[in-house]
């Protein structure tokens, strides 16, 4: 069976089920449909982009008593009156609340560091709820009732059959969306943001944005769950949107699998159920009533963090036959490129910069620079100031005292996302790639600033065009260092000598006119080498700038045209690689005093 | 309201407070050393407080079957576990821990009829029974993860939260409990007359914190510990057993954890669930010491209960929305003075 079928058989299933179940189990489908909009947004949120929230429900809640207060539409204030009496009004007011409330949320919370989001979420959680049961114009504990019958098109959505075509209906829909986003310039962003800010950042992605887009929408997708709900119940009360309901759409998200999209269908429907199940059993069981099904959630869901840390999906998918993922780059008009600066001219300035760690001086007085069209490699013996100095030029850390100047413009205080921005692109020392992703993907995230396609085109897939020239690009990238072979291999698979060579193809893919190379050569074999220091000098002779950390004497001295040699933080020596090397200083750090 | 009102009010804010404050140090303690946000602490005030509720009712509390089946798996795990690396002489300590200890328990629990003993001895029959459950916790769920992200700790955290209030309502129902306070002795200070219940609670609040410093200050394993919480590596290469830290942590945790509930249950009615909201409220605090600072953590632990209080007298419907909404703005100024940096996982 191929494998592409599955969705098909899928989608057959879901168009046949309403008439072939009974109704107990069509409101028990209707019932999982409800929850996987939920938990997709969670897997979006947890699975895809590590992070995570507790208080899903509330926002199910939010977009449930948005339309229930609006539609029923009695006791509006007169401010209000106009969006009284229609679902579809308060559907959107419903939204817009969400909307509101998440990004708030987010901007208080995602720039801390990544447990202050959930923690944060809890709160919200829990006082959602508190606020629900004590507003008089709520209904408080009680609720609301009468809420009205949707209807589309003239069909009045009053049956549960109906209904379960309306709910997986969106549930397919948002699959879908976020099937696309994910595979696009916003979501190779996006699933960034786990493989560490610090690399995202370099190739230009705005982390926090990234992480605010996929808490909204993973917020955006409860409300319309909550909506749905509103509709089918016709009746809300606070009970369903409580903080217990909210880790239970979280414990879906990671039983089913939360870096998978078809996971959250996965465990929506094996949670779903299984309350159902222990709801019926265990009070018999324990001999008293309550909701004793947690006890065997939170045993459950420890357990399968220990053992099957993704999920039920991968587990699954196991038992069917895998294609290979499309490995095809559609040939695409090139990119436009930036003109790079003459040969000769001054790119990178580093004038006298210090950086201090509490009382260590990492770098010291230390100045530098690098012209278009010429390899400056900057040497020294271990813990020398070499990547404290790279990381004080590309914006990841900054300096103490000094001024770094770029193409003329001062770029001491700007971030690494700025600095990428104009023509800065880098490779780093501990290799920082995304292991999961293909060579391709990996290298597609240095084009991130070369695209402009937004969250909602790559939604719609309307993005298609740029994303074709995007792949091309990396994929033109690939091939120029040589990993062709590989190009849709997962990354992590690469010897670590290539995944340095695959962090130059993304730094390239970002077209930049200065390229700063940390220890490049490292864990390459001699023809590897070779063929990298052959790369470089290409890139020379176009024009681009580049400097170079390197530890293999034989590699830099064959390549620089200009060297600086460092130690303890401070330049001991600056010249031509021949001037250098006879240097009774460089002698000394590197072979000892001649004695 | 008059000034004797909110004296009244202060006083009932600074009482709880106290006890928010020794939960935030047990927050700020595990998170340090283990990375773990523990959300269960809030599970051991309530089975601290209906443990001892138990007792007084001369029934047998169902922390006492907990303790013999958590037990009972700790020892098979690690028993396993020994047998495959061949390291018997672990075998005695295991046996000794989690098989000899709760029988001696049971044991105890059965001839001695706690219902007719001093509360002193009740009090400490229920930390005997409670507090194992914390290192025993660390090891069923957190050891095998210990390496894990933050993130799947703390949905581990949440998913021993849901299991330890499931096992609370099976053991003790749906009611709630008050015990009788330590002492009916009041004291008048001018105009406020402060209750024996208080100076219980602020001098047991005291004392702990002192002997906490104490620890951490003077013995080994505090300073252990401490090293631990600055960093793991560092620590385990100076020969600090990481499992020792976080079992250790969990047990001071739990301990401080199930002395709170005892000396809130004569306070408020303790109810199977109710730890949660009270172990969240010593997170708030935890929270505006950036889960990094015990002296912060006790203020903001302090202010929570103050808030609390007067929010109970103008707006009582209301009351948790309020406590819990006042870490917005300790967000906003935490994300204002924090300049991020990130922590390479």
């Amino acid at each position: 069976m191929a494998p592409r079928l599955l969705p098909g058989i899928f989608l057959v299933l879901v168009a046949v089920a309403p008439n072939v179940v009974s109704e107990f189990y069509v409101t028990l489908l209707n019932y999982i449909g409800l929850s996987a909009l939920v938990a997709l947004g969670l897997v979006l949120l947890t699975g895809v982009g590590g992070l995570t929230s507790f208080g899903q429900a509330a926002f199910v809640g939010l977009g449930a008593y948005a339309t229930a207060y609006l539609s029923i539409g009695q006791g509006l204030p007169g401010w209000l009156a106009f969006l009284g009496g229609s679902p579809w009004l308060g559907l959107l007011v419903g939204l817009l609340l969400t909307a509101v409330v998440a990004y708030v949320l987010g901007l208080l919370t995602l720039g801390l560091s990544g447990h202050f989001l959930p923690l944060g979420t809890l709160a919200w959680g829990l006082s959602l709820y508190f606020l629900f049961g004590n507003l008089e114009f709520l209904g408080g504990h009680t609720g609301l009732a009468g809420i009205p019958v949707l209807s589309l098109l003239g069909i009045p959505f009053k049956d549960g059959r109906i209904f379960f075509y309306l709910i997986w209906a969106v549930v397919l829909g948002a699959v879908w969306l976020s099937k696309n986003l994910l595979d696009s310039r916003e979501g190779r962003a996006i699933r960034a943001l786990k493989g560490g800010v610090v690399m995202a950042e370099a190739m230009g992605v705005d982390t926090t944005r990234s992480k605010t887009v996929i808490f909204l929408v993973a917020a955006l997708f409860s409300c319309i769950s909550g909506w749905l709900y509103a509709h089918m119940q016709r009746f809300v009360n606070p009970t369903p949107f409580s903080l217990h309901l909210g880790i239970e759409y979280l414990f879906m998200a990671v039983v089913g699998g939360a870096g998978h999209v078809w996971g959250a269908i996965v465990g929506a429907a094996v949670i779903t159920v299984l309350k159902q199940w222990l709801q019926d059993i265990l009070p018999g069981l324990l001999g008293a009533s309550g909701n004793f099904e947690m006890i065997v959630f939170g045993i459950m869901m420890v357990l399968v963090l220990q053992r099957a840390r993704e999920g039920l999906w991968p587990l699954l998918i196991r038992f069917v036959p895998q294609g290979r993922p499309a490995c095809i780059v559609v040939d695409a008009q090139a990119m436009a490129r930036k003109a790079l600066p003459e040969s000769g001219q001054v790119l990178l300035e580093a004038k006298d910069i210090v950086k201090r760690f509490g009382g260590l001086i990492a770098n010291n007085n230390l100045s530098l620079s690098v012209k278009a069209g010429e390899v400056m490699a900057l040497i020294g013996p271990n813990g020398a100031g070499k990547s404290t100095m790279f990381n004080c030029i590309s914006g990841v850390d900054s300096a103490s005292e000094g001024e770094v100047l770029f193409c003329g413009q001062a770029i001491t205080r700007l971030n690494s996302r700025q600095i990428a921005r104009l023509g800065m692109s880098r490779t780093f020392q501990h290799v920082r790639i995304l292991p999961a992703m293909s060579v391709l993907e990996n290298v597609a995230i240095g084009g991130h600033l070369r695209g402009s396609k937004g969250v909602l085109p790559a939604m719609l897939h309307m993005d298609r065009g740029e994303e074709r020239r995007l792949l091309a690009e990396a994929a033109r990238q690939v091939e120029r260092v040589g990993l062709k072979d590989s190009m849709f291999e997962p990354a992590g698979s690469l010897a670590l000598g290539q995944q340095r060579t695959l962090e130059i193809a993304r730094a390239l893919c970002a077209d930049p006119c200065l390229l700063l190379l940390d220890e490049p050569a490292a864990g390459l074999r001699y023809l590897e080498k070779q063929a990298l220091a052959e790369l470089l000098r290409k890139l020379r002779a176009e024009g681009m700038g580049i400097l170079l950390v390197e530890h293999d004497m034989d590699f830099v001295m064959g390549l620089a045209d200009r060297v600086v040699v460092m130690e303890f933080g401070e330049k001991i020596a600056e010249g031509l690689p021949d001037e250098v090397q006879r240097n009774p200083a460089v002698l000394e750090a590197y072979l000892g005093g001649v004695d | 309201m008059d000034l004797q009102i909110a004296l009244l009010l202060g006083q009932d804010g600074i009482t709880n407070g106290a006890i928010y404050a020794l939960l935030s140090f047990a927050l700020v303690l595990v998170f340090a050393v283990t990375r773990v946000i523990y959300i269960p602490q809030g599970e051991f005030v309530a089975y601290g407080a209906l443990t001892l509720a138990s007792f007084q009712a001369g029934k047998t509390p169902g922390t006492l079957w907990l303790l013999i089946g958590a037990g009972l798996v700790v020892a098979m795990v690690d028993l396993s576990q020994a047998l495959r690396s061949r390291t018997a002489r672990r075998i005695p300590r295991i046996l000794a821990w989690n098989l000899v200890y709760p029988a001696v328990a049971a044991a105890i629990v059965f001839l001695l009829k706690p219902g007719e003993l001093p509360l002193l001895a009740q009090i400490i029959l229920a930390l005997v029974l409670v507090v194992p459950l914390g290192p025993m916790i660390y090891r069923l769920a957190y050891q095998p993860l210990a390496e894990a992200s933050v993130l799947v700790l703390l949905i581990v955290s949440v998913a021993v939260h849901l299991a330890m209030t499931g096992l609370g309502l099976l053991f003790f129902g749906a009611e709630g409990s008050r015990t009788p306070a330590f002492s009916d002795a009041s004291f008048d200070l001018g105009i406020l007359t402060v209750s024996g219940q208080t100076a219980w609670v602020l001098g047991a609040s005291l004392f702990l914190i002192v002997v906490l410093y104490l620890f951490f200050e003077r013995t080994i394993y505090g300073k252990a510990l401490r090293a631990t919480a600055m960093n793991r590596t560092g620590a385990r290469l100076m020969g600090i057993s990481t499992v020792m830290a976080g079992k250790l942590s969990f047990l001071l945790a739990a301990l401080i954890g199930t002395f709170s509930g005892v000396l809130i249950a004569p306070i408020t009615t303790i109810y199977y669930d109710t730890g949660f909201l009270i172990g969240l409220k010593g997170f708030v605090g935890a929270i505006v010491g950036g889960l990094g600072s015990y002296p912060m953590a006790a203020a903001g632990a302090i202010l929570v209960g103050l808030l609390e209080a007067y929010s109970s007298f103008w707006a009582s419907a209301f009351k948790e929305v309020i406590v819990f909404t006042v870490i917005i703005p300790v967000l906003i100024w935490l994300s204002l003075t924090t300049r991020h940096v990130e922590e390479e996982e």
